[in-house]
């Protein structure tokens, strides 16, 4: 394609004026030159899709054995016992999901929160400064979040949230029963809400940069016809930036689902189904930074199944919001 | 004059870089994997080794599967493992295996107004403790056990290794050793399904050593040195003999003073529950395997070399580090039964 667009222009000027020798000479070096580069990018962007697909056939072969001999029982067997060889994903996917959407039910709104003052309410001189920070936040390596979570907020959590919430909820139906479990910092919960710490100067960061690329004339207009700045974020900026804050919260999730280190450090790791909020579990990526290094035979086929199970679950959700972009647009079109 | 120029360069490159594989070959590092629980000394002996011969180690603790694994690739000179390899499975890889160190495991616990030693177990106790059938602290079965004591009425949150690992190999080796309930329902490995439902992981000795610190009616096991290391208080725990014992190094020698190594094949045999008065009940032996026609016969002649030289003057480090040294009479042993039969020419 670009080869042909880049000839035109000389092919035209050629039919005006004979073309010298010596041009026509640089016209067809610099033809060459431009389909080798196409070819040469196309080879870079192939080599994308190799990969994809080459881990993706060389976890399924590693984990073969392990599908082979519980078939999709796997999925929903609630078992994990090394010794006798009998392995379920269920209680890694159920660590995996709920610490996730923890994170991202404390996350987003937090995280709106922020952009949303970061680009209408905040006063200038305090904009660099505050998103600075926020960049920073997400620049924190993980393992320094998981050091935090185990020796600074599991012992606060416990003493000063799993403790009084026990106390004042610890009777009532529901609620009690969800918030029960020992009161050590660690489990679900304390995962879910330190994935929330990391998770969210990402969506922060994406949130203000949409928010920011609203047209003024749109904003000033909303203004201008009265709405308050509420209305204005509710009704001209969201709507505007949906497609962005979707992208944004995604890649929150992305990265709340294959956390590792972190989750490691608080989630308790447990191979138990969790029974409560407070219950200590275990992620798929917990499990396997985990248990690596000592596993053997059927074992070691079943961690590769779990690194393919979570393959397939990031898949879904990057499937969902691409479909949730794509439906939103539909509808704002007709 | 420009060709020149960059032969001249590529010929430069290419003689540093030969130069530079060839010095690497000649200073051959030895090479080895596997075993976490004797990395501390393994990397000790071999700094002190490197300094006096010019030889250096590299040892990855990628721990005792992944040490089997490689030295069964033969990518490794030696690998280590501290759950023994059946004499069978040694055979069939042509493979010789020998014990290199000494090492305890402790159970550590978190109670205010408790010292080390304040409280006393029996191993079926501890095992009904990690089986979750004893799941507080004020326990009839635990205040029969320390009369006088005033235990709290609080619930045990029994922290385990997250990962796989040698110590808990030894932990739950002695486990089922002493309880007829943990083997039948639990068993031993590297990694156990934990049936308590208060348990939690932590990784690797210095997360279990951070969670039992930092949880008040926690209850875990370490490798000694790493209770030592971070005070954390040990249980005194009841021997094969009925005395209660602490861990040190003394009890840990009494408890390998005591096995008799030639009763398995590859001297594959277990440490733990041992008779003598003194003798620590947790106590395993970490184990070197070596393939007995190597590929690389100068390497596995050096590798062992080193443990000759270990044994002979690694003596005051492995004290140090809080492990046990094999006893003289078992190094010659496998001196003499074990590294005769590895080829080196």
């Amino acid at each position: 394609m670009s080869v042909t667009a880049t000839m035109n222009p000389r092919t035209e000027k050629a039919s005006s004026e004979l073309p010298s020798a010596s041009m026509m000479a640089v016209a067809r070096r610099q033809r060459l030159q431009d389909a080798a580069f196409h070819r040469l990018t196309q080879f870079f962007s192939l080599l994308v899709l190799l990969a994809l697909a080459g881990i993706i056939v060389s976890l399924f072969i590693n984990a073969w054995p392990t599908f082979a001999k519980f078939g999709a029982k796997f999925l929903w067997y609630v078992e994990w016992d090394i010794i006798n060889e009998e392995f379920g994903a269920a209680i890694a996917i159920t660590g995996t999901v709920i610490s996730a959407g923890i994170a991202l039910l404390i996350a987003v709104p937090l995280a709106f929160g922020i952009a949303f003052f970061l680009t209408e309410t905040c006063p200038v001189w305090l904009r660099r400064p505050l998103g600075t920070a926020i960049e920073l936040l997400a620049a924190v390596p993980s393992i320094i979040y998981g050091m935090f979570g185990l020796f600074v907020f599991a012992p606060f959590f416990a003493t000063y949230m799993q403790v009084p919430v026990q106390s004042v909820l610890g009777g009532m139906p529901v609620v009690g029963w969800l918030f029960g479990g020992a009161p050590n910092g660690l489990g679900i919960l304390a995962a879910g809400i330190i994935l929330a710490f990391m998770v969210l100067p990402f969506i922060a960061a994406v949130m203000r940069d949409v928010f920011e690329i609203t047209p003024a004339i749109l904003r000033e207009s909303a203004y201008g016809l009265g709405c308050t700045t509420w209305e204005v974020v509710r009704k001209v900026v969201l709507p505007y930036t949906q497609k962005g804050v979707i992208g944004g919260i995604m890649l929150g999730l992305g990265r709340a689902l294959g956390e590792t280190m972190a989750v490691t450090f608080v989630i308790g790791n447990a191979n138990r189904m969790p029974t409560t909020l407070f219950s200590p579990g275990t992620s798929i990526a917990s499990v396997l930074a985990n248990e690596f290094g000592e596993a053997e035979g059927l074992h070691f086929n079943t961690l590769f199944a779990l690194g393919f199970l979570l393959f397939v679950i990031t898949f879904i959700v990057l499937a969902l919001a691409k479909w949730m972009v794509i439906r939103a647009e539909r509808a704002k079109g007709t | 004059m420009k060709r020149n120029f960059l032969k001249a360069i590529a010929a430069a490159a290419l003689t540093t870089v030969t130069l530079g594989f060839s010095g690497v070959a000649m200073a051959a590092d030895i090479t080895g994997a596997g075993a976490t629980f004797p990395f501390p000394i393994y990397a000790k002996w071999a700094e002190a080794y490197k300094k006096e011969t010019g030889t250096g180690l590299n040892y990855q603790s990628i721990g005792s599967s992944g040490g089997i694994r490689q030295i069964r690739a033969k990518t490794v000179a030696f690998g280590a493992t501290d759950a023994p390899v059946p004499g069978a499975d040694l055979d069939k890889d042509g493979m010789v295996q020998f014990p290199a160190i000494i090492g305890g495991t402790v159970p550590v616990f978190n109670l205010d107004g408790f010292k080390p030693g304040d409280l006393r177990v029996t191993g079926p106790v501890l095992a009904e403790m990690f089986l979750g059938t004893i799941s507080k602290w004020n326990d009839p079965k635990l205040a029969a056990l320390n009369p006088g004591k005033k235990l709290p009425d609080m619930p045990i949150t029994v922290v385990h290794r997250a990962d796989g690992s040698g110590t808990t190999f030894n932990w739950t080796d002695y486990l089922s050793t002493v309880s007829k309930d943990w083997a039948d329902k639990v068993g031993k490995g590297a990694a156990v399904k934990w049936p308590a439902p208060t348990s939690v992981g932590g990784k690797g000795n210095e997360g279990v050593a951070a969670n039992v610190s930092r949880t008040k009616g926690a209850l875990g096991y370490v490798e000694y040195a790493y209770a030592k290391k971070n005070n954390i208080p040990v249980l005194a725990l009841e021997n094969k003999d009925g005395k209660f014992v602490m861990p040190d190094d003394l009890t840990f020698a009494a408890a390998a003073a005591n096995a008799d190594w030639s009763k398995a094949p590859g001297m594959g045999i277990s440490l733990v529950n041992q008779p003598g008065a003194s003798a620590y009940p947790v106590v395993t032996a970490s184990f070197i395997l070596m393939h007995k026609d190597p590929a690389n016969k100068s390497e596995s002649a050096e590798v062992l070399k080193f443990f000759d030289w270990a044994f002979k003057n690694g003596k005051g480090m492995a004290t140090e580090l809080d492990y046990v040294p094999l006893p003289d009479k078992l190094t010659n042993e496998i001196r003499q039964n074990v590294w005769s039969q590895v080829k080196t020419k």
